[in-house]
């Protein structure tokens, strides 16, 4: 129905005049992206609308309890941050008193943050961040310390994972791109982890990380005759982030492979066999015919890969559940435990939401610098 | 002619240098796969405990196929597999057409408004299923459909509520639309002073020279389609309708069955990896077809 | 004449049809083919037994029940009877999801405490079986390491079984002295080690009133509780939150670990490589006597169901000893009542799990029943995983009672 009504609109469009012409153009543009918009709006956009308006409300996923509209109150719970600080313990003469170590003991902030009649405003707060500022520790609190290591965590997980997936898949595509006998098992073998679903993925790799006898250890070990220390790679807070971000490299790098192979084939063999003739060597081909040719690749891969990157839970809920020590918290992880596990859809629809605007804020930014560009 | 000699073997070196390359990277990647499918004929103790070491990679020890038979045994195997791939299936062949098609328009035609929706359309990619799901719910609950018992209310429990939702996705479409920016306009500029229709450039035009995005498209998604477990949870009641990644829960007992994951797993691998060896050709045959295109 | 024949005939066949209502019962048990023939063997029975209902079974990955039933609950489409994890009952009581159980006066006097769920003072779920925790151990290790084999009636004490982890760990025969099974994520942490710190005098939550965790998740005793489970992995005594699911599964029966902290669904395979040596020791007595976690999977009524009379029937009909001992034969799960334990020949008198029965009989306490224990676990899981990774342990324990207090306020105190 869609086709024929559309071939009888636009077939005589050349003939008419510029400005119908245009109205014509403009009339197949929506009709075309008609279909997809549709059905985004209705099974992604409403929804999410309708996610946005659960956050302004104190919604339970189930509840006898009437709904009540909050406003901002889930939003003021996330993000409420207050700076305070610590003065030392001190002795009768007024001398700061020292622990074991010689240390400056400080009270307990539990005084200020419980109960305390005297800072009402600190009551329920949690620390953050501390710094020691001469004798003095200043505290950074938050309502919520755990979703601001969360956002942390996240932004260090993109920062890290988008150039390292996005440089090792185009690697991968340009090997795999050769004329060479047999490189299509290849292509099929580095395409395997994405196969395999991540959820799979996580359980074997935590075999693999295994802080006794995993995988990972024994080779390291064998590989440097028994010097190398087993390092329990997902239960210490320094290596687990690092372990998981290893680990989503590895897995995505084929998904983004494949972009950049799609990518390659879309620049016509002409321009190669012109280099060659003007005697370009293989480094200048890449420079100036592959990768001017990849620009909107690039682009593509680089949001997507930004991303799927603020995505990321199932590594965090399969492996480390946000541990140890929240040093794997991750936005979309906390989201989901809230929204659906402690079935508080509100707060967890207020993560989601303040999610969507920083990757929206990114994005924009994204298509503002590589438009420049052009 | 002393040089000549040099280039040769450097070139046979070269290549050399090439396979030790691409087999080394290779490793890297395969011995996860590996482990899985020895794994699937190990029995569950000694699976675990070869974990530890080397013989993790090696068929050793008490070898045999009882976990396949098991794992039939326990779970619908083939219903699973069915449901997923006609799920997929549907959702690929439908969404490679309305994703493109949206893409054209994005990239090729001028319409007012387009920056806009395009942004808010790669806004969207973000938004994490799990935010929208229970709101998804409520609302396919609530939409009609016409099926052999006539005029229903609520998708729940059929096919339809795992397809028709994931046709139109946020990726596709920007793929489409990155890719179809590359294309020289003036293929099209001809094409529009031929007097074709923006539907015949879209068909006979673009389609034919873009093996290689339709199945970068179609195989990214059929991976998200093949592995979604949230949703077809919360809306395949009953069993006919259940995917294969609700069925690899059927494995997690008390005693996790793990030589029969294994087996499960190496089962519900095998249409992804055909899928993915059939769109090979799509590539192979574009790198010909985009030497005759220039 | 044969047309009347012909009108009574089908008049008699819509009366019957008729009179047979169709029931919907979901149950968690996809995948495991012992308990699916042993429930499909109950409902056979019932649906013959007479001639009003038939029982529909659709089965459900134990995985993700919850969320199956949950997505249920909110597009209306709940079935008549549901089955429903104990310590989550009250939960979905409380939000109208369940009705309260109709049965015949008296039909769960025998039941093991754990098996029945109440709800607000009235029943609302009643199980077949029931797990029980034990610590796994070695006669030949206890005794060739001097250490005393406790017993139910005097179990080991704090410093005892203290002492007892230092003397396993410093024997070097083993990786670690004691398995608590940090692998096990999700809702074995609060199953398995609340008794702790129930034994030590804390708990989750202030059982008096149900409104506040403050005093009895953070106070002296769970205090006390929470240095004690941090040494634990400081002194390198048990494998911490990084521990693998292979390890969990098999380090016991390896003989990685010395003693391990495991349930009854885990006997039979440790029988299998130990025999005779193999102990099922009762929880070591922190204070306040050695406690157990119990309540397992139970079936309950939908509030949405318009026969419950046939549902309670069932759940009635199903509850008959025979079936609960039929349903212990193939899990190995405890049978609820004394007398099915009898006709079983695991739990009978002399049978090789039979000390189970009594460790659930006489050490177990249910996991809060407020409907706040969902949020409450969770916050209790992580709580004990930062423990166990070094957090310092009062703010830790003050951090999750705000967050229990803050829920429990979010949702007008559950009902109390």
């Amino acid at each position: 129905m869609f086709d024929a009504r559309t071939k009888a609109t636009l077939s005589s469009a050349p003939k008419t005049s510029r400005g119908n012409r245009k109205n014509k153009e403009a009339f197949a543009g929506w009709l075309m992206a008609a279909p997809a918009i549709i059905l985004l709006l209705t099974f992604l956009i409403v929804p999410f609308i309708f996610a946005f308006g659960l956050s302004l409300t104190n919604q339970r996923l189930i509840s006898p309890n009437p709904t009540e509209y909050v406003g901002l109150r889930n939003y003021k719970r996330l993000l409420n941050v207050r700076f305070f600080t610590l003065k030392p313990l001190v002795d009768a003469e007024g001398n700061p008193v020292l622990d074991e170590e010689g240390q400056i003991s400080y009270p307990r902030l539990r005084n200020f943050t419980r109960n305390n009649p005297d800072y009402p405003q600190l009551n329920g707060l949690r620390e953050f961040k501390s710094w020691q500022v001469g004798k003095n520790r200043l505290v950074l609190l938050a309502s919520d310390a755990v979703f601001f290591r969360a956002l942390l965590n996240t932004i260090i997980f993109v920062i890290v994972v988008a150039p390292l997936q996005a440089g090792f898949a185009l690697l991968l595509a340009l090997l795999v791109n050769q004329r060479l006998r047999g490189v299509n098992v290849f292509r099929m073998i580095y395409f395997m982890p994405v196969v395999i679903s991540m959820v799979v993925v996580s359980m074997l790799w935590r075999f693999i990380y295994d802080g006794n006898d995993g995988l990972l250890n024994s080779l390291l070990s064998a590989v440097s005759f028994g010097a190398f220390q087993p390092v329990d790679w997902l239960g210490s807070p320094q290596t687990a982030l690092g372990s998981i971000i290893a680990m989503s490299v590895w897995q995505g790098v084929g998904f983004h492979m494949v972009i950049w192979l799609s990518g390659l084939q879309t620049i016509p063999f002409v321009l190669y066999e012109a280099a060659s003739i003007a005697g370009a060597n293989g480094w200048q081909k890449l420079r100036y015919v592959t990768w001017p040719g990849l620009r909107n690749t690039a682009v593509l891969i680089l949001i997507v890969i930004t991303m799927q990157s603020f995505s990321l839970y199932t590594q965090v809920q399969v492996m480390t559940r946000g541990g140890p020590l929240d040093s794997t918290q991750a936005i979309v992880f906390q989201a989901v435990q809230r929204g659906f596990e402690k079935q508080d859809i509100a707060g967890g629809s207020a993560i989601s939401v303040l999610l969507f605007l920083i990757v929206l804020f990114i994005s924009i930014m994204q298509s503002y610098l590589t438009r420049e560009k052009r | 002619m002393q040089a000549k000699n040099v280039r040769g073997r450097n070139y046979r070196l070269g290549i050399y240098a090439r396979y030790a390359t691409l087999i080394l990277i290779g490793l890297i990647f395969i011995f996860p796969i590996v482990f899985m499918i020895v794994s699937s004929f190990k029995p569950d103790l000694q699976l675990l405990r070869d974990t530890s070491s080397l013989r993790a990679f090696l068929p050793v020890g008490d070898i045999s196929v009882d976990n396949y038979i098991e794992a039939f045994e326990r779970a619908p195997i083939g219903r699973f597999i069915f449901n997923s791939v006609f799920i997929t299936a549907v959702s690929v062949g439908l969404g490679l057409f309305l994703n493109s098609l949206a893409g054209f328009s994005f990239a090729v035609l001028e319409w007012p408004g387009k920056t806009i929706v395009l942004a808010v359309i790669i806004a969207t990619l973000i938004i994490p299923f799990e935010t929208i799901a229970i709101p998804l719910l409520l609302i396919v609950n609530f939409l009609p459909w016409f099926g052999l018992e006539g005029f229903t209310q609520g998708w729940l429990d059929s096919y339809q509520v795992q397809i028709i939702p994931f046709i139109a996705d946020a990726l596709s479409v920007f793929l489409f639309t990155q890719f179809f920016r590359d294309l020289p306009k003036e293929i099209i500029e001809a094409a529009r002073i031929d007097g074709a229709s923006w539907w015949q450039i879209y068909q006979r035009v673009l389609v034919p020279i873009s093996g290689p995005v339709f199945a970068t498209a179609a195989i990214l998604k059929f991976l998200a389609m093949y592995n979604q477990f949230l949703w077809p949870l919360m809306v395949a009641q009953s069993e006919e309708f259940r995917p294969v990644m609700v069925g690899l829960q059927y494995f997690f007992q008390l005693n996790v069955a793990w030589g029969e994951i294994m087996a499960y797993l190496t089962i519900i691998t095998v249409p992804v990896l055909i899928f993915y060896l059939a769109l090979q050709r799509a590539f192979i045959e574009s790198i010909a077809s985009s030497g005759v295109k220039g | 004449m044969k047309k009347l024949l012909g009108l009574l005939t089908a008049l008699l066949i819509f009366t019957v049809a008729g009179a047979q209502t169709e029931l919907s019962m979901w149950y968690h048990g996809a995948g495991n083919a012992a308990e699916r023939d042993t429930l499909l063997m109950i409902i056979e029975d019932f649906n013959n037994s007479q001639s009003d209902w038939v029982i529909n079974l659709e089965e459900f990955p134990q995985e993700s029940y919850n969320e199956s039933i949950v997505a249920a609950a909110l597009s209306g489409n709940l079935p008549d009877i549901i089955d429903v994890d104990g310590p989550v009952m009250p939960n979905w009581a409380w939000s109208g999801y369940m009705q309260p159980l109709n049965l015949s006066e008296g039909a769960l006097d025998d039941f093991l405490p754990g098996a029945v769920g109440v709800w607000n003072g009235e029943v609302y779920s009643v199980g077949l079986w029931d797990a029980a925790i034990a610590m796994f151990a070695r006669r030949s290790v206890l005794e060739a390491n001097g250490i005393r084999i406790p017993t139910l009636e005097q179990p080991w004490t704090l410093e005892e079984f203290d002492a007892a982890l230092e003397t396993l760990q410093a024997s070097g025969e083993f990786e670690f002295a004691f398995d608590p099974g940090m692998a096990w994520t999700g809702e074995w942490y609060p199953y398995a080690f609340s008794p702790f710190l129930q034994s030590f005098g804390g708990d989750m939550i202030d059982r008096s009133t149900f409104l506040t965790a403050e005093g009895a998740l953070n106070g002296e005793e769970a205090l006390a509780f929470g240095n004690w489970w941090q040494s634990l992995f400081e002194r390198d005594l048990a494998p911490g939150t990084s521990q693998d699911g292979a390890d969990r599964e098999t380090g016991f029966i390896d003989g990685k670990y010395a003693l391990q902290w495991n349930g009854n669904w885990a006997a039979l395979a440790a029988l299998d490589a130990y025999g005779d040596d193999l102990l099922f020791l009762p929880a070591p007595d922190f204070g306040n006597g050695p406690i157990i976690g119990a309540a397992s999977w139970q079936f309950g009524v939908a509030a949405s169901s318009e026969n419950p009379e046939g549902a309670n029937a069932f759940i009635e009909f199903a509850i008959q000893d025979e079936y609960l001992a039929a349903f212990s034969q193939a899990t190995g799960l405890i049978p609820a009542t004394q007398s099915a334990a009898a006709i079983t020949p695991n739990y009978a008198a002399g049978g090789p799990l039979e000390v189970f029965f009594e460790l659930s009989n006489e050490q177990s306490l249910i996991r809060p029943p407020t409907p706040g224990y969902v949020v409450m676990a969770l916050v209790f899981e992580k709580a004990l995983a930062d423990i166990a990774n070094g957090a310092d342990v009062q703010d830790t324990l003050d951090a999750a009672v705000d967050e229990i207090n803050a829920d429990i306020e979010n949702n007008n105190g559950y009902g109390f």
